[in-house]
């Protein structure tokens, strides 16, 4: 049981180097490429990266926009994208906010809440101890803004030297290890969910491409939480 | 209104409507009960949002993704949970598994 701030915020740094940098690094890289390709300055690469942080949001943004539509479409369809950052802040902040002394804080942490430290959270908070998840939050979050953010830069200069495969490959590892990271999800709640979610978010976009997604996790959710309830009393 | 200005004015309005979501998650997250039902229904919801996120990204995907065809999309992840399962769920070595075959078929494919 991790019970200090210091084993916890070098718990944080070994567990985000590593997975969780590698991977940020390289899909904010086809992020990058991306968005030197659609004339958007550095600066607003970055600050889309740090702002958004969460990729789906930013491709969704500059797709959009590409394509023609109207910037409060685009802005629209970026935000929708990344709507879980409000069940996922809602399931996760409770779990840290011992050691938050004002809760004005939140407001600030949760800019940093993105897949990577939601997982490991769900992961390792168990071992340790309320006031100090605070801590390992702070930490792993930082050292994965760190790498998303390089890896913007990297791909924001290192352009066109990697081929096509590689290229639509660095677009691809996105779906890919958010494939992964949930697939090794082992609570049953959670597994009843996913299960559901799989088939109800593509359904969900062919009836409505802005809002489908937000609507697949409420109704899916509640099924899966019904299920849950209702198997585990008979059980 | 020139590019650039254009440009800030959308990257901005799409960080402040991505924050409405992250301001009304902490916002509803004070009273809230770790240990309690609204708390495992919002995980619920959580994870069911991921998930349909994770296959809509997959299946119908924004972006020049689309150009390469649906089979190659799926091969490459299947592969890689098959190597999580398989191979003791090491995550690097699933999406290094996973991304060496996406690659290697849209190289043959010449896609």
């Amino acid at each position: 049981m991790i019970d200090h701030p210091k084993p916890a915020c070098i718990r944080a740094v070994k567990d985000a180097l590593g997975f969780p940098s590698i991977m940020l690094c390289a899909s904010m890289m086809g992020f990058g490429s991306l968005a030197q390709q659609s004339g958007y300055s550095l600066g607003m690469a970055l600050s889309l990266t740090a702002g958004i942080w969460g990729l789906p949001g930013q491709v969704a943004m500059i797709e959009f926009h590409a394509s023609g539509a109207s910037i409060l479409f685009a802005v629209l369809a970026s935000s929708l994208a990344n709507a879980r950052f409000m069940p996922m802040a809602v399931s996760f902040l409770p779990l840290i906010r011992d050691g938050v002394r004002h809760y004005g804080w939140m407001f600030v942490l949760v800019q940093m809440l993105s897949l990577n430290p939601w997982a490991a959270g769900q992961r390792v908070f168990p071992g340790i101890i309320t006031s100090v998840r605070v801590y390992y939050y702070v930490v792993f979050a930082l050292v994965c803004m760190a790498a998303g953010l390089t890896g913007t830069a990297i791909g924001y200069f290192g352009i066109g030297n990697i081929g096509r495969p590689a290229a639509l490959g660095l677009l691809f590892l996105n779906p890919l290890f958010f494939s992964v990271m949930i697939a090794g999800t082992r609570m049953r709640p959670a597994m009843i969910a996913i299960l559901i979610g799989i088939p109800l978010g593509p359904i969900f976009h062919y009836l409505s491409s802005d809002w489908g997604l937000l609507a697949a996790g409420l109704i899916g959710g509640s099924f899966a939480f019904w299920i849950h309830r209702k198997t585990k009393k008979e059980a | 209104m020139d590019t650039a200005t254009t440009l800030w004015i959308l990257v901005i309005a799409s960080i402040l409507a991505t924050y409405l979501w992250r301001f009304l998650g902490t916002l509803f997250s004070r009273r809230i009960d770790p240990d309690g039902a609204l708390f495992q229904w919002v995980t619920c919801v959580s994870y069911c949002m991921l998930a349909g996120l994770i296959s809509r990204m997959i299946l119908v995907p924004v972006g020049s993704l689309v150009e390469v065809p649906l089979w190659i999309r799926l091969v490459g992840v299947m592969v890689g949970l098959t190597v999580f399962f398989i191979a003791g769920r090491i995550m690097l070595l699933a999406v290094g598994s996973g991304l060496a075959v996406f690659i290697g078929l849209a190289t043959v494919l010449n896609i």
